[in-house]
């Protein structure tokens, strides 16, 4: 690797007049797993990382049924999943936050790094998607809320401009009789890229589809929200045959490419497969909620 | 050359200060500066567990933290599992129950076995699996391990 | 993946018993394993310690028109920058690497340091020392390469077909054991024959015919290659590396550097895996060529990357089956052809892969064809049974299919035709003992044959072969005066051989394991030790600790007569304790006896060496359910049974840590694992997260059955044990998948994205 200098600034003050003097030669560390292998493999030619976990709002983890819930940036996964809060309320980022990686990856990887790496793959993007969360970026020019469907513009690329830093994952409570999930397909059990992944929130009143969010990973260059499966399940009945038209327009929504991890036909089948069951996992835990 | 950074941590409950550039990982810090070569390198990525040390409390893989992170932290390693001449428990269980074939995978499995034991002292063979899974081994065929691991949680909980 | 077990897990049909063999100490070695303080390769340490960097080729085939190292040894901080003009000595001659056919010195040289061409995607161009890894990384960086870029071939069939770009302009084809002027990239063609196969096929009621294609696969040790070069002032290199064979690595340098044996002194360090892919040298000559240059000793470390793209792999394959029988299971003929990938140089492991095709099976008439293909592709290594799987995957699978139209059960298939005693392969040997039929036997008798299966699961089965080699090895032993033994050997251990050797050796003396106190030795310590492979140090240094034995139980017998002033055929030696016919006065404990060596003659030691012959084979079978997402296509392995002649566990734990092991091994192969190549012939996919191996969480138990059939050529019985357990799960799954789906598979990897397709071009 090539020579960086380390900054661990305690406010984010400090942390965005860093980020702004070096602009592209500086980048955040959050839990590193994904930022220090791109630097070995020389994906970006920094000057200097900016570790960022000392700052008290990049770790904040709080919920209340009023204002919902707040996610530091650099939250470690673990300490997400492992919030009773979290498991009861949101349990779609459980989901995600569980099989980023294995056990000592989440001991640091952060959702908040996970959307900032901007990958398509990213198992924690269409969770947050599903639960409507909003990523406040704090700035030069103070801090704005940016809506996560929107956050990432292409692979690896994102709205942040620069000196931005992403504070925190802000999500509202869940309306009454929610329910979301995400699940991906990998090949082994554990430790892999999503080959496809779908991440759904649904809302019920009586039996039927109020409203949904529906995501893919892994089949566009950016998490792919799929309004329109929303929008042509509102109002229908909460079973299988309504979330079969919702994973079929997913699937025909989904623009994969063929790579070492799947081809374009098996990624296509896998959204239709996928959205069809986390929207029934879905359904099932509002009727639960 | 850059100065190196001055560094003070704990590393099984002693203090240690070294001089590290940032550049470098926890991993090398404990390799090539601390001279803590129990703790092995497999991939460089994350993604083999041979580097698994526990840092502040959770394990993480050494490879993707910096050795400058270490700054105030508290680090325990393969050399401090065994207290003094005595193995832990875990370790027993690995030599009893042959759970390791040539050994450079195992002061991962040892370090992430004795954390989940910590935190859960009764597993389900699923749960030690799951928690096992970012250890990669080429040997075993993780079958000896998970016994050992079971025989472990027995002992602990015995002791 | 928990199922209820009511059966031993871990079955040893042993046949014999003794008083340490077969019983199952702690490994000598363990302690220091199991506390971090074992040393590595990667851990050695020495005072003026240089840290390398090689250069490597981004292009999969290229010409090298110039290399230009200025920068790299301008930038501060670097002391030596090597390339392939650094060899001295002409490249002239021939080598023997001890696995597979002998190599020309000039490839074996370019393999480690390209001088014309780059032939794969991670060849070596260059190496950097400098004072910190990184700063070499940085110096290599500056390195510059003109290369000519040439298409590339990465696999058989584009390497074979007509007009393809040639890897070697002199590579001139073998053709049935006869020189050629064929410029080709392949290097050789070889037939094996018996009977008269259009003649068996011809009485056939059923004929199977088909192809399959097994992908290039890695060895996939969780150690990085690394070694530690000091080149004296005396003249002297004196190595600290990861090897299976400190030998091989010290005649391998010789030979490379142009230098005696006697001036390189190989110290094997504790080796993180090998499976074969740690026989053959990358790093060494390197960073002794580093070490000349830089007066400083030299250390160089692969990343996994290069592990993956300049190291190991196995030959991916396309082979063609054709098998027939008559309706009441005979096999009448079958016709097997094999083309392996070698790699950048000749030398696939296409031959011993068709000495195993066919060997489970007692066949009148049949013909094996192999070719072994150079490609653009890492030179491969042996990988555990190198070979064997490639062919049984093809050939088990074919038989399977043979089981079906003929309506029999695929074991009984099995029975009917399996190789015995006497029984003459394709490929002309004769089997002496062999335990296939106890193998299947076993089987079928396990609960799991008989065991129902659930929703969307299949169960495959599939048997595999492979020999053990033996050649030299050397054992010394010194008797210390507390009764213990200090044990030295050369084979450096991968997986607990120090303890298999040990308790050979404490059998005869008729002491705990745990007297005998084992060390694996450098090259100036111990005699010649051929490498830990061939599934042969159990067998051979086990062979070479019992010789030592005797010969020290020998002298202990002479020396108590001594003491006792008796004739020494009165004193016998069992179980620890000297005692003399002649008078049952006269006895005393072991420990006794070496308590008094010092004052009545000195102290005793014993050697022994051989080049051991009598070597067995083994053959292993499996027993696998496979559970299919009729969806998604994803395949998990829900239940395993290894079954595998071992002849007999010195250990069984850690044979079945071998069996579980390879098991393991076979299953990534079978499902997941793969060189995913690109169109510029690059591995796409050289990291433990996209080359897929298998976790903990991907896998059931392994149960397994230690079958003992004693090999007539061994003291003890033993067979090697460490390889033929890879063969069968590669078609055992393919096998269970085709159960479960309806749906066979012909290609490895048998994933999802392929699983799927299959189903719906089947219209499933």
């Amino acid at each position: 690797m090539k020579w960086i200098d380390y900054e661990a600034p305690n406010s984010v003050r400090e942390a965005i007049d860093l980020l702004n003097k070096a602009g592209d030669k500086a980048r955040p560390l959050a839990g590193g797993t994904d930022l220090l292998v791109q630097l070995r493999a020389r994906a970006y030619d920094l000057d200097t990382v900016v570790d960022v976990k000392n700052i008290p709002e990049l770790n904040e983890l709080t919920y209340d049924p009023d204002n919902g819930l707040t996610i530091g940036a650099a939250t470690p996964c673990y300490l997400i999943y492992n919030n009773a809060d979290i498991r009861s309320v949101y349990p779609g980022i459980v989901d995600a936050a569980s099989i980023i990686g294995g056990t000592q990856i989440q001991g640091r990887a952060s959702l908040g790094g996970n959307l900032c790496n901007a990958a398509p793959s990213a198992d924690s993007v269409p969770a947050m998607i599903a639960y409507n969360g909003v990523a406040r970026i704090a700035g030069p020019n103070g801090e704005r809320d940016v809506p996560i469907e929107d956050f990432c513009t292409f692979v690896r690329q994102t709205v942040l401009e620069r000196g931005e830093l992403l504070v925190s994952l802000r999500f509202p409570a869940p309306e009454a009789n929610s329910g979301a999930n995400y699940i991906r397909f990998i090949p082994r059990n554990e430790m892999d890229i999503a080959v496809a992944g779908a991440g759904v929130s649904v809302v019920l009143d009586n039996g039927d589809i109020k409203s949904s969010r529906i995501t893919l990973a892994s089949v566009a260059p950016t998490p792919l929200f799929v309004q329109e499966a929303a929008d042509a399940i509102a109002g229908k009945p909460a079973n299988e045959e309504t979330a079969r038209i919702a994973s079929g327009i997913a699937r025909d929504a989904a623009k994969p490419i063929t790579d070492m991890r799947g081809t374009i036909e098996y990624r296509k089948h896998l959204c239709e497969v996928l959205t069809r069951r986390a929207l029934l996992t879905a359904i099932e835990r509002a009727k639960e909620s | 050359m850059p100065a190196k950074t001055y560094v003070q941590t704990t590393i099984n409950g002693e203090h240690v200060d070294f001089l590290c550039e940032p550049r470098q990982s926890l991993l090398e810090a404990l390799r090539d500066v601390i001279g803590l070569t129990g703790t092995k390198e497999g991939c460089n990525d994350g993604n083999c567990g041979a580097c698994t040390v526990e840092f502040d409390g959770r394990i993480v893989t050494a490879c993707l933290v910096l050795g400058v992170e270490a700054e105030g932290k508290e680090i325990s390693t393969i050399e401090g599992v065994a207290e003094g001449s005595s193995l832990h428990p875990v370790q027993e269980a690995f030599l009893e129950n042959a759970a390791l074939q040539c050994g450079i995978c195992t002061p991962g499995f040892i370090v992430a076995s004795k954390a989940l034991l910590e935190q859960n002292p009764d597993p389900s063979e699923h749960e030690i699996r799951f928690w096992l899974a970012n250890n990669l081994c080429r040997c075993t065929g993780y079958d000896k391990i998970v016994r050992a691991v079971q025989d472990a949680a027995v002992k602990m909980q015995e002791a | 993946m928990t199922t209820t077990v009511d059966y031993e897990r871990n079955m040893v049909l042993a046949t014999k018993t003794y008083d340490v063999v077969g019983t199952r100490p702690i490994r000598h070695d363990g302690t220091d394993k199991v506390t971090g303080r074992a040393l590595y390769g990667a851990d050695y340490d020495t005072a003026g310690l240089l840290h390398g960097h090689v250069v490597r080729s981004p292009h999969a085939h290229a010409n090298i028109r110039n290399i230009d190292t200025s920068k790299a040894e301008a930038l501060d901080g670097v002391l030596a920058v090597v390339t392939h003009a650094d060899f001295t000595g002409d490249s002239e001659g021939m080598v023997d690497m001890g696995e597979g056919a002998p190599t020309s010195l000039k490839w074996l040289r370019d393999n480690v340091l390209a001088s014309d061409k780059a032939l794969y995607r991670g060849h070596a161009i260059a190496g950097v020392a400098a004072v910190n890894p990184h700063v070499a990384e940085e110096a290599a960086r500056l390195i510059e390469v003109d290369y000519e870029v040439l298409p590339p071939v990465v696999t058989v069939e584009e390497a074979m077909a007509d007009g393809a770009p040639l890897l070697h302009d002199d590579l001139k084809t073998m053709e049935l054991g006869e020189a050629t002027d064929n410029a080709s990239n392949v290097a050789d063609h070889f037939q094996h024959k018996k009977g008269d196969a259009d003649a068996g096929f011809a009485e056939a009621d059923v004929i199977v015919e088909r192809e399959y294609r097994a992908k290039t696969v890695h060895q996939g040790y969780i150690e990085p290659h690394n070694a530690t070069a000091f080149w004296n002032a005396d003249g002297r290199v004196h190595v600290w590396c990861s090897t299976q064979g400190a030998f091989a690595v010290r005649d391998a340098m010789a030979q490379l550097l142009d230098l005696p044996v006697s001036n390189i002194k190989v110290t094997p360090m504790e080796i993180g895996g090998g499976f074969g892919g740690k026989i053959p040298i990358y790093l060494e000559p390197v960073a002794a060529l580093l070490s000349r240059k830089s007066g400083r000793a030299v250390k160089l470390l692969m990343s996994r990357a290069d592990v993956f793209e300049a190291s190991g792999p196995t030959c991916g394959s396309w082979s063609r089956v054709k098998i027939g029988a008559k309706n009441d299971g005979t096999i009448t003929a079958a016709e097997v052809e094999l083309a392996f990938e070698a790699g950048a140089y000749p030398g696939s492991p296409v031959a011993a892969g068709a000495q195993c095709a066919l060997a489970a099976y007692d066949i009148e008439n049949g013909t094996v064809d192999g070719y072994d293909v150079v490609v653009n592709k890492p030179k491969t290594a042996a990988y555990r049974a190198p070979g064997a799987p490639n062919a049984a995957f093809a050939v088990e699978q074919a038989v399977d299919e043979l089981a079906q139209k003929l309506g029999m059960d695929p074991i009984e298939l099995r029975l009917k035709n399996a190789a015995k005693e006497g029984t003459r392969r394709v490929d002309g040997p004769v089997f002496n003992r062999v335990g296939l039929v106890e193998t299947l036997e076993a089987m079928r008798d396990h609960p799991h044959y008989s065991a129902p299966l659930g929703e969307n699961q299949g169960r495959g089965v599939a048997v595999g072969f492979w020999f053990n080699i033996g050649f030299d090895s050397a054992v010394d032993l010194a008797l210390n005066d507390d009764g213990t033994v200090n044990l030295t050997e050369g084979s450096t251990d991968i997986g607990g051989s120090r303890a298999s050797i040990a308790m050979q050796a404490a059998e005869v003396l008729g002491i705990p394991a745990e007297d005998v106190h084992p060390s694996v030795v450098d090259t100036d310590s111990v005699g010649y030790t051929f490498l830990t492979g061939g599934s042969r140090t159990t067998f051979s240094t086990g062979w070479a600790a019992y010789e030592a034995a005797q010969s020290l139980k020998s002298k202990m017998i002479e020396r108590a007569a001594t003491i006792w002033e008796v004739d020494a055929d009165s004193v016998q030696m069992e179980k620890g304790v000297i005692s003399s016919t002649s008078d049952p006065e006269l006895s005393m404990t072991f420990n006794e006896l070496a308590g008094q060596l010092g004052g009545t003659g000195g102290r005793l030691s014993a050697t022994a060496s051989g080049n051991y012959q009598g070597w067995g084979g083994s053959f292993a079978g499996n027993i696998v359910d496979v559970e299919v997402d009729p969806e998604t296509g994803k395949t998990d392995v829900v239940r395993f049974t290894a079954v595998q002649d071992v002849g007999k566990a010195i250990h069984p734990s850690y044979v079945e840590g071998q069996m579980q092991g390879g098991s393991v091994q076979g299953i990534g192969w079978a499902l997941n694992e793969e060189y995913y190549m690109n169109v510029d012939g690059g591995m796409d996919n050289s990291t433990l997260l996209d080359y897929r191996m298998p976790t903990s969480l991907d896998l059931p138990m392994i149960d397994t059955v230690i079958v003992e059939v004693a090999n007539p050529g061994h003291p003890f019985g033993v067979r090697g044990v460490g390889e033929a357990n890879i063969v069968p799960p590669t078609p055992a799954i393919a096998n269970a998948i085709q159960s479960a789906t309806g749906t066979r598979l012909f290609d490895t990897p048998m994933n999802s994205v392929a699983i799927t397709a299959a189903r719906s071009s089947n219209g499933a």
